[in-house]
Parts: C-alpha cells; sequence; structure tokens
C-alpha cells in the first residue's frame, strides 16, 4: 500500500513534467531555428564549399 | 498485479517525457519542399552574387531581397535583375511557411522570417548591402 502511493506520487510529479515540457514546446526555440537558418544559408550560399576551394587552391 | 501496471504507466510516461524534450528543441527542415526551394536559391545565387557586391541588391529587414540602386544596372539587364528578385522572393516566403508548416507550428512564420532576416545578413560578405531600421541602407 505504501508502495502504491509512492508510485502515484511519481506518476503525478512525472505528468506535471510532461505537461511544462509539452508547454515549451508552444514557444518558438529561437536558437534551434537560428542554427537551423544557418545550415540552410551555408547550402544556399555554398559557403562552406567557397572556404574548402580557398584551401584546395592554398 | 497493480504495481506491475503502474510501472507500466511510469515507463510510458518517461518515454513520453523524453520525446516532448526532444521535440521542443529542434526545428525540423528536412522535408521535400524545403530541399527544392533550397536547390532553387542554389542555382539562382551565382546570378544573384554580383548584384550583391555591385550594391545594386541589398537584404531587406523582413528576410527578402530589394532593388537598393538600379542605377548599378545597365538598363537593358534591369528587367531581369527585377525577374531574380521577384523569384528569389518567392522562394524565400515558401520556404518561412513551409518551415513552419513542417514544425505543425503555422504561426511561427513570423518568428521564423525575423531570424532569417538577421542570419541572412549575419552571414553576408562584407561589401554587401542591408536594410537597417527606418529604412536605410548599410553596407557590411
Amino acid at each position: 500500500m505504501k508502495n502504491n502511493f509512492f508510485y502515484i506520487s511519481l506518476l503525478t510529479l512525472m505528468s506535471f513534467l510532461l505537461s511544462a515540457c509539452v508547454t515549451i514546446n508552444i514557444y518558438f526555440p529561437a536558437a534551434a531555428a537560428e542554427k537551423a537558418a544557418d545550415k540552410i544559408i551555408e547550402e544556399v550560399w555554398q559557403l562552406e564549399d567557397s572556404e574548402e576551394t580557398e584551401r584546395k587552391t592554398e | 498485479m497493480s504495481n506491475a501496471i503502474f510501472r507500466l504507466i511510469l515507463l510510458v510516461v518517461l518515454f513520453g517525457l523524453s520525446f516532448a524534450s526532444y521535440a521542443a528543441a529542434n526545428i525540423e527542415v528536412d522535408t521535400p519542399t524545403v530541399a527544392s526551394i533550397k536547390h532553387s536559391m542554389q542555382s539562382r545565387h551565382a546570378q544573384l552574387e554580383p548584384h550583391y557586391s555591385g550594391g545594386a541588391v541589398g537584404f531587406t529587414r523582413d528576410g527578402l531581397i530589394a532593388m537598393r540602386d538600379a542605377n548599378a544596372v545597365p538598363l537593358a539587364s534591369r528587367g531581369s535583375v527585377n525577374a531574380l528578385i521577384s523569384a528569389e522572393n518567392m522562394d524565400r516566403n515558401a520556404l518561412y511557411r513551409e518551415i513552419a508548416r513542417a514544425n505543425n507550428h503555422p504561426e511561427w512564420e513570423a518568428d521564423i522570417r525575423a531570424t532569417f532576416s538577421q542570419r541572412w545578413i549575419k552571414l553576408a560578405k562584407s561589401g554587401w548591402w542591408y536594410q537597417v531600421s527606418g529604412g536605410s541602407w548599410a553596407q557590411k
């Protein structure tokens, strides 16, 4: 019986944490978006490629 | 018996928790639509780059590009540069919309546009022009 009480409280705690995480996901993840944007811009402008060619010509 | 059920529920909750945190920290950009927009922008970039460095075309504050100095382009090719600009802006608008949609948050489009707007300017080469608040132009 005591054991059950422990699990119920643990479950309640985890549910709160879970709902907190779902709430966070509603907000815009600015840092992740910045990284994703950089990746796309580098591909479109082929920034890494030009660095590689510079290295090759050196 | 009930102990086993609680353990199972706990396991499911923990899995849900880890998945929720994973989803919160990532932006999905690997969709076929994003890939095709990227490809189209990539092939257009070679034509646009001389106009970025020549000062004819600059980066706006809303994540697009615009004609900054039409006199930097010969009259004969002005029409084709304008066509390049509008095609590029269509791709950029589609890109921001698609990323928001791919993340199941269409309302993020404005945030994604703002992020891109800052990053285009941040990664721009020196000599390229960008718009500052108030609508005037600055050179990197």
